[in-house]
């Protein structure tokens, strides 16, 4: 099943419900063949942009162009592009071989055709020999890949995906994320995915498009993302991280009176932010060099399994009242060596790994 | 041990978990029993009484004349067959209303929906008799309708609404509407509005989407509505007494004639009897095209 991919231009697109913006100036560009995820909480605008997309939400205006052609007054049954839909949307009065089909029997696919094509479909997705099968018979995971089959089986050169994992349980979720990115791969078509679940963006994306209050705040990758983002919203949101308030002057960066070393010079004086991954962090007993040092007591130690998550209240003379969180991976650190409750500890941060945002 | 081998083992408690069962099934049971009366006094045994009258000939014996006459009479047999026309054609103009009705309906905002759902229902709230008499007043010859048609030259002579089949249908369509928009409406309401998107999304034309999707997820309700219209229709007998004028004779008018011209109540029994035993197989034959699961929501 391969088919030329389509890039996707989107530019401008905003969409109001009263005074309300859903969608405010947002322009991306979806690479053909790209795997490109739709990250916010909800009530973002991800989903707007998804359904201006599949053409079921008008914007109030802006541009979309599948390829070189203008689609934005296009109605949604002639888009032809393939849709999972959160809750998966299966005609329940049908059996699986009749969802698959039903695209290809609206495109006036021959009967055999119909057959081979749906047979291929249900392979693709690891269903072959339910076809006979309702709707109502299938598992979670099972109608997901129902849902899937028939999103792709008219090879659309661009796949639209709703939140579709959001309704399996956690390991599931986790394997389909693989697969779904196997999947992407093997078919060649430009996938936009629509998540607010952080690491599914990170695990599955080429690129990750971050929303938030209608606005793209960023567009990387899941990497870059990770390690530089824009702003404390998206540090925040992506990841697990202290956010510590600090202030610049004269490019100096001052956490409470201790002189911070960051990656980036800031060039304002001002309020900031310091990002601090609670996996960067960890224990020394002298100092480094090119290498902060954070002091405190610990105030909360919790086993998290693969884990422990510290929570460190900083020295307040030094570094103004603030928690910093600490995450130290089980059986790296003995059990002597391992920060109890009370504790007075010094945590370090690699000048690499200490970013500023705003 | 496997957990069936458990099951029949007894155990520590089993008897007093066995009586705690017991106990609570029954209290269950009881819940039910007022009504269980009301149901045995109020229609079991009238309608074995009815059973056991329509045996009785004018001789005050057992005899199957009740029967031979409904069978042998050219007369009972043509108000069988416009009892079923009628019923039949009230059914169908429900559908033709109903169904676009209801399906605007389906589409509307929560809160117009409900606005709509007043206009349904206050009418079914308001008594029978009213309703019926406000046709009359309506339709006759020197009703509202025929009097303003004529002044704005509409229509030269006035149209005989009423007293005639037409009539009969205008009343009994208005009345029988709500029966068919409630469960068609409660239906439509479960209907998942992504799988329509779907539909559209694989291609499908709303009009394609509708046919293949829509229409088939509000069959169980269609199905459920004009069920209950049709059995309704059968054995009504107000609205079609009042607009039919005499005209228009239905199965439970017949029975009130039997009983109030003529005293015969085993004539009238035999009536009701067939009516209730010609219903009973329309609902058998109806339940095996349509299981009653399905009637229900699928999920």
């Amino acid at each position: 099943m391969k088919s030329d991919a389509l890039n996707i231009s989107i530019k401008d697109i905003t969409k109001t419900y009263g005074e309300f913006f859903a969608l405010k100036d947002v322009s991306l560009e979806v690479k053909s063949g790209e795997f490109l995820t739709l990250l916010g909480p909800s009530g973002s605008g991800k989903t707007t942009l998804l359904m201006v997309l599949a053409g079921f939400t008008r914007p109030d205006y802006g541009s979309v162009k599948f390829g070189t052609e203008e689609v934005v007054l296009k109605p949604p049954h002639l888009r032809d592009i393939g849709m999972v839909f959160q809750n998966y949307a299966l005609f329940p009065h049908m059996n699986v071989e009749q969802n698959v089909g039903y695209p290809q029997k609206l495109r006036g696919v021959s009967k055999e055709k119909i057959k081979e094509t749906v047979d291929e479909a249900l392979k693709t997705v690891k269903l072959d020999g339910l076809g006979h099968r309702g709707v109502a018979e299938l598992s979670g995971g099972q109608r997901q890949r129902v849902a899937l089959a028939r999103a792709i089986v008219f090879q659309p050169k661009i796949l639209l995906m709703d939140e579709p994992l959001s309704a399996l349980d956690k390991k599931l979720r986790e394997e389909m994320q693989i697969e779904l990115r196997q999947l992407h791969d093997s078919l060649n078509m430009t996938t936009v995915y629509v998540t607010h679940d952080q690491k599914e963006a990170l695990t599955m994306s080429d690129r990750i498009a971050v929303i938030n209050d209608g606005r793209l705040m960023q567009l990387d990758t899941p990497s870059a993302i990770y390690k530089k983002p824009n702003n404390a919203f998206i540090a925040d949101f992506i990841g697990e991280s202290s956010l510590l308030s600090v202030k610049v002057s004269k490019k100096n960066v001052y956490l409470g009176n201790t002189k911070i070393l960051v990656e980036h010079s800031v060039k304002k004086d001002g309020d900031f932010l310091l990002v601090v991954r609670p996996e960067k962090l960890f224990l020394i007993s002298d100092n480094l060099t090119d290498c902060n040092t954070f002091t405190g007591n610990v105030v909360e130690s919790i086993y998290q399994g693969e884990s422990q998550l510290l929570m460190i209240k900083l020295d307040p003379d030094s570094h103004g009242d603030q928690i910093l969180r600490m995450r130290i991976p089980n059986g790296t650190a003995s059990l002597q060596e391992l920060p109890s409750i009370g504790n007075k500890i010094t945590v370090g941060l690699k000048k690499s790994d200490s970013f500023l945002v705003e | 041990m496997t957990s069936t081998q458990r099951i029949n083992q007894e155990g520590i408690n089993k008897t007093e978990l066995d009586q705690l069962d017991r106990k609570e099934r029954y209290t269950l049971f009881g819940l039910t029993v007022p009504y269980l009366a009301l149901v045995f006094g109020l229609i079991i045994i009238p309608i074995g009484w009815l059973f056991y009258m329509s045996f009785i000939g004018r001789d005050e014996t057992l005899s199957l004349e009740n029967y031979q006459r409904i069978w042998n009479s050219k007369a009972y047999l043509r108000i069988f067959k416009t009892t079923f026309q009628i019923s039949l054609l009230t059914t169908l103009f429900c559908v033709l209303f109903g169904y676009p009705l209801t399906y605007f309906m389906s589409q509307l905002s929560n809160r117009w929906a409900n606005i709509c759902m007043i206009g349904v229902l206050i009418p079914f709230w308001t008594s029978l008799l009213v309703r019926t008499y406000a046709w009359l007043v309506l339709l006759q010859k020197k009703g509202l309708i025929n009097t303003l048609a004529v002044d704005w030259g509409l229509w030269a002579e006035p149209i005989k609404f009423v007293h005639n089949t037409s009539g009969t249908l205008i009343g009994m369509v208005h009345i029988m509407l709500p029966f068919l928009i409630l469960p068609l409406y409660a239906n439509m309401r479960t209907i998942d509005k992504d799988c329509l998107k779907a539909a559209a999304n694989l291609g499908a034309t709303p009009t394609r989407a509708f046919w293949t999707v829509f229409f088939p997820l509000s069959l169980p309700g269609l199905f459920a509505g004009l069920l209950i219209v049709f059995v309704l229709c059968l054995g009504f007998y107000v609205t079609p007494a009042l607009l039919g004028g005499g005209k228009v004779i239905m199965v439970a008018m017949k029975i009130s004639d039997n009983i109030e011209l003529y005293y015969s109540w085993g004539a009238a029994s035999a009536l009701g009897v067939v009516l209730l035993g010609v219903t009973m197989i329309i609902l058998f034959i109806a339940s095996k095209l349509v299981s009653i699961d399905q009637l229900g929501n699928r999920s």
